[in-house]
């Protein structure tokens, strides 16, 4: 149960293909949030890239830079690229000015992968914070799509406000299936909203997951993931079972620049899904 | 009439606490229901309540001139809600409102304080209970501050 899934290994022997982006035009470009939107995109040479939940992108805006992006599509679709990205700098916010029609280049897939195909036969919790309901959208479409081979299936998803919330459709319709829990919370809210408001923290008490039979994914800013795993560890769920999802700067996206490093880590290539267990000496280190 | 005992001696918030004291507990215990938009109690009321939450959904709220109410958080059921009926002055920090249809069990604050006064046993596990609510609630509220989802973390 320990180990990622590491594709790098089978991409390295192709690295000099990694290493040069392909074009993709961008099929739609949509507006999720305030700060956040959506882009799918297709091959120019109309080929399929697959990737497993968890893995990213290299995104390159020409002219502008590149960037890391998690794939938040569905596994299934490999013939589309499905990213969710929140405009923080020059090249988030160079992407977010592209239109249907225009061209990114794409290296990847990146980075180990949510332990899905390992956490069959357990419940399965996904804690998100954030965009970080990005990263783990993959992993949904899998369990979902495979449902049947899952105990529990919880999503406890935290935001500041009702209008950060990411996907909201697709999290209003996984609520009315009857076999997946999805629970969503609000840092704060002035009146209208009659879901919860307190931290995504307060809600892993009272999920109905049986903790030591359990696989736990989180992801979203690093302060959310400590205090994730504090509440879950309080649960009694394993640490090996706990997956976190890392981000630091990248250049390469393939193990050969040390941008991303993390103590021994390489964030883009032993990473960015690593078990809280093999991390768990470096997380609250400060000068990490 | 059903007691109130086998309910409260099941909730994780009394988990360990003497049969002895459960029934202590029972004698200022009582069944409430409160409709959907239904203000519980307003800021400065005097705080003689806490609630053991059965069923349904309650907001803890602040009012603010020009934005209206701010939900600080909501507690369910299984939740403890309320301790400025343990302190002085006794009285509500927050205006607290009925999301859902909810039932709970209501427990007098003067009677048990009566109680503690009289069984210090009974007031030290009634303040060692509250006073790790108190904790977990101050980590939320910490948190909350922290704003973790903004643009710098
Ligand atoms: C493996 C991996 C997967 C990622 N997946 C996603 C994703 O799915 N969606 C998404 O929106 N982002 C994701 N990111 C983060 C994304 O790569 C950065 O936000 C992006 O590189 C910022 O580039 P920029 O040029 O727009 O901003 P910059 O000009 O590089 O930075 C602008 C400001 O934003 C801050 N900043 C930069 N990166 C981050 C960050 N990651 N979090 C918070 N603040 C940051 C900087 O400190 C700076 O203050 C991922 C990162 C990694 C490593
Ligand atoms: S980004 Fe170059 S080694 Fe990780």
């Amino acid at each position: 149960m320990e180990k990622t899934t590491n594709i790098t290994a089978a991409v390295d022997s192709e690295s000099c293909g990694t290493m040069v982006p392909r074009p993709f035009i961008i099929e739609k470009i949509r507006k999720n949030t305030a700060d956040t939107f959506t882009i799918e995109l297709k091959a120019v040479d109309g080929g399929d890239l697959k990737f497993l939940p968890g893995q990213f992108n290299m995104l390159y805006v020409y002219g502008v830079g590149e960037i890391p992006i998690s794939i938040s599509g569905d596994p299934a679709r490999p013939n589309t690229q499905v990213h969710t990205t929140r405009v923080v700098g020059n090249v988030t916010r160079a992407l977010r000015r592209l239109e249907a029609g225009d061209t990114v280049g794409v290296r990847g897939p990146f980075g180990t992968a949510w332990p899905i195909k390992e956490a069959e036969g357990n419940d399965i919790i996904l804690i998100a914070g954030g965009i970080g309901l990005a990263p783990l959208r993959p992993a949904i479409y899998h369990i979902l799509e495979k449902r049947r081979k899952y105990g529990k299936a919880i999503l406890l998803y935290g935001t500041r406000t009702p209008a950060d919330i990411l996907y909201i459709k697709q999290l209003e319709q996984w609520r009315s299936r009857f076999d997946f829990e999805v629970d969503v919370t609000v840092d704060r809210d002035v009146e209208g909203w009659a879901g919860f408001v307190g931290v995504v923290t307060t809600l892993i008490p009272k999920a109905p997951f049986d903790p030591l039979n359990t696989i736990a994914l989180t992801c979203g800013p690093e302060v959310m993931m400590r205090f994730t795993v504090m509440a879950l560890q309080q649960r009694g769920v394993p640490t090996r079972n706990i997956y976190v999802s890392m981000e630091r700067n990248m250049k390469c996206g393939a193990g050969l620049c040390g941008h991303c490093q993390m103590g021994p880590k390489f964030v883009c290539k032993d990473g960015p899904v690593f078990t809280y267990e093999s991390l768990k000496d470096l997380f609250n280190k400060r000068e990490i | 009439m059903q007691s109130l005992e086998p309910y409260l001696a099941e909730h994780p918030f009394l988990k360990g606490m003497d049969r002895r004291h459960i029934e202590l507990l029972v004698g200022c215990a009582s069944n409430v229901r409160f409709d959907e938009g239904q203000y519980i109690f307003r800021e400065g009321d005097e705080s003689n309540q806490f609630y053991f939450i059965r069923h349904g959904k309650l907001a803890l709220e602040i009012f603010c001139p020009h934005k209206g109410g701010i939900v600080v958080h909501t507690r369910t059921a299984g939740d403890v809600l309320g301790w400025s009926w343990l302190l002085p002055p006794h009285l509500r920090h927050f205006d607290c409102r009925a999301v859902d249809l909810t039932r709970a069990i209501a427990l007098d604050g003067t009677c048990l304080r009566e109680k503690c006064e009289q069984d210090h046993e009974l007031g030290y596990e009634i303040m060692r209970r509250f006073a790790h609510l108190m904790e977990s609630e101050l980590l939320e509220l910490r948190l909350q501050l922290l704003d973790i989802y903004g643009k710098n973390h």
